[in-house]
């Protein structure tokens, strides 16, 4: 009755008269009030009694939900260990199609890349990493306290500023000066929203965009400043073959040695293609439980395009473009 | 010229003129051929039927004359004179061409050349310089970006993830001598009996505990070991009573101090030798001379 109540409202276009009438009746009813099947909220035209419809189909809704929770519930606790095994929650990690670039660290030709990859020398120790960190015209304020924190997390580094040098003309001068990597923070709006990573004696270029870029004041809870310790460097889930470049130029950022007595980590944790940075300093409480805390900046970086050569936006040649 | 003031009674000052635009100071005049680009009686050209302005096309000036005489022909109305590239003689050309003319046409059309000219040479300076490339943003784009790292921040996890890590390469030993743990510092202690001396003499303070130790543990299996961070061996018996936490903390502390190196996993199969301990009654002596 109450449902068909519900339905001669429809298409009556009856103002907020009927509407507590009917709400009267409702009530006598509350817990088995049926909508029949035939019946969709849409179609009421008066706009008030169609979102009261509406919220009473929805509490319908969540009731018989709950319901069937409980029951499945009570069913699972009756079978006991006989009961199926609870269902997996399907992830975007579980769901994923297994890529075929995936790197298998015993495979010959990755191996033989890897000796002979431009970072070869970084990993064979012959050289030490130099880094150059510079920004975009004119940085704003933000920019340049990310570019000094940058340094102090980056060991070896030293920050320029680009007063409206050409960067063709600034890489030769790097080089000739010893310097293994050039990152330029791209500026936007008086917050940096880019980067590129370049390895220099001819190496790949990757331009990466950045966002959620927080400073050191910016963080909570954080630690004092970052010593002068090389850093640890963790590498998370780079494992296909473009990630896998990507995380040796990650890793060629920093000096072999890690000084463990600083106990800092940079990590570089990839996820759905979004890599997060964050530098912390860890203590062992016990060997089971270690307690981090954050120091540094962070950022989020996801690649844009990787390049094979130096710098150089016309002439270039894509390695790798995202769509 | 009587029509001047007319147009300019009407236009100008009282009645709608499209081209004025009105500030909170001042007004201006959006015609094209206007000299000075306000909106005067001297600077409107609708209102001067003797005017002249200089105009700037694909980098070069031209300098636009109207008279009074071509007022009924407007498709004749403006004379166009092209102006040389050289910057004094295009200056006597505007000379010669406004010859008889007012002084304030043409001083305003020479001074508006000059700015003209100006900023010519400024674009074509900058064209020669690193040019900024404006790329648009897509709305959409920025917002499905910006949603998707946010879950992909929430997948990551990154401090479990981290501390995972982190506790993986102390298993595997990377941290050499630096972290010592219980299980680990009681399998150095089993292998190599120099490296207990050497930590029983670092930790001379310690003496009067180690004694204690003996003590407690020869009267009972206590497990009132938890403030002692001297033997190796003791400090693992009462591990197998107590929790590890206390004991560790106070480690963690010393943990510099002490040369001995964390051990894998495996030494738990270890155990057995803690019962070993208790034979080695004798051992206690000895390192009581020892140190």
């Amino acid at each position: 009755m109450a449902g068909g109540g519900g339905g001669t409202g429809t298409g009556s276009g009856s103002g907020p008269g009927p509407g507590p009438a009917e709400q009267d009746v409702e009530p006598a009813a509350p817990e088995r009030v049926l909508f029949p099947p035939t019946f969709s909220v849409s179609e009421i035209k008066n706009k008030q009694r169609r979102h009261f419809m509406f919220l009473r189909w929805k509490q319908q809704q969540r009731k018989e939900k709950l319901a069937l929770k409980k029951k499945r519930r009570k069913e699972r606790e009756a079978l006991g260990d006989k009961a199926p095994p609870k269902a997996i929650p399907k992830t975007i990690e579980n769901q994923r199609i297994y890529d075929e670039t995936t790197v298998d660290p015993n495979d010959e030709e990755v191996a033989f890349d890897i000796a002979t990859d431009e970072f070869a020398p970084y990993f064979n120790r012959q050289t030490v990493p130099k880094i150059l960190i510079t920004t975009s015209d004119r940085p704003r304020g933000r920019t340049v306290r990310f570019c000094e924190q940058l340094s102090t997390v980056i060991p070896n580094s030293h920050v320029y500023y680009r007063r409206g040098l050409a960067l063709k003309r600034i890489i030769p001068q790097c080089i000739a000066r010893d310097f293994t990597d050039l990152i330029v923070i791209n500026e936007d709006r008086k917050i940096p929203n880019g980067l590129v990573l370049s390895h220099l004696p001819d190496g790949p270029t990757a331009h990466f965009r950045m966002s959620s870029v927080r400073l050191r004041k910016e963080i909570k809870r954080k630690g004092k400043a970052p010593t002068e310790h090389v850093p640890e460097v963790i590498l998370n889930n780079f494992t296909t073959r473009l990630g896998h470049s990507i995380g040796r130029m990650f890793a060629s950022l920093f000096p072999h040695d890690p000084q463990f007595i600083g106990r800092q980590v940079a990590t570089f944790h990839n996820q759905r293609d979004y890599i997060f940075f964050r530098f912390h300093r860890y203590i062992f409480k016990s060997e089971k439980k270690v307690g981090i805390q954050e120091l540094g900046p962070r950022f989020t970086l996801k690649l844009r395009s990787l390049q094979k050569g130096t710098f150089d936006s016309k002439f270039g040649e894509y390695e790798w473009i995202h769509k | 010229m009587h029509s001047d003031d007319i147009v300019w009674d009407t236009l100008g000052n009282k009645q709608f003129c499209s081209y004025k635009i009105r500030t909170k100071t001042q007004s201006f005049c959006r015609n094209e051929y206007n000299l000075t680009g306000l909106c005067n009686r001297s600077s409107c050209p609708l209102a001067n039927s003797q005017y002249a302005t200089i105009r700037e096309e694909k980098g070069r000036c031209y300098l636009y004359m109207k008279t009074i005489e071509r007022a009924p022909f407007p498709r004749r109305l403006w004379e166009r004179v092209l102006l040389s590239k050289n910057y004094e003689k295009a200056l006597e050309e505007i000379d010669e061409n406004l010859i008889y003319w007012p002084r304030f046409i043409r001083h305003k059309c020479k001074q508006r050349f000059t700015k003209i000219t100006q900023y010519l040479i400024r674009i074509r300076k900058l064209t020669l310089k690193r040019q900024r490339k404006i790329v648009p943003l897509s709305r959409k784009i920025e917002r499905r970006e910006k949603r998707r790292e946010e879950k992909a921040l929430i997948a990551a996890q990154l401090d479990n993830a981290i501390e995972k890590e982190l506790l993986e390469r102390l298993k595997q030993d990377t941290y050499g001598d630096i972290y010592n743990f219980p299980i680990h510092a009681f399998d150095k202690a089993l292998q190599q009996q120099d490296a207990e001396s050497e930590s029983e003499s670092d930790m001379e303070k310690e003496d009067d505990d180690e004694d204690k130790d003996k003590r407690e543990f020869v009267e009972a299996d206590d497990s009132d070991l938890s403030d002692f961070e001297d033997m190796d061996k003791l400090e693992t018996s009462s591990e197998e009573e107590q929790e590890d936490e206390e004991e560790t903390e106070k480690k963690a502390t010393h943990c510099k101090s002490k040369g001995k190196t964390p051990l894998k996993g495996p030494t738990r199969r270890k155990r057995p030798y803690i019962e070993i301990e208790y034979e080695e009654e004798t051992e206690p002596a000895t390192k009581t001379k020892v140190s």
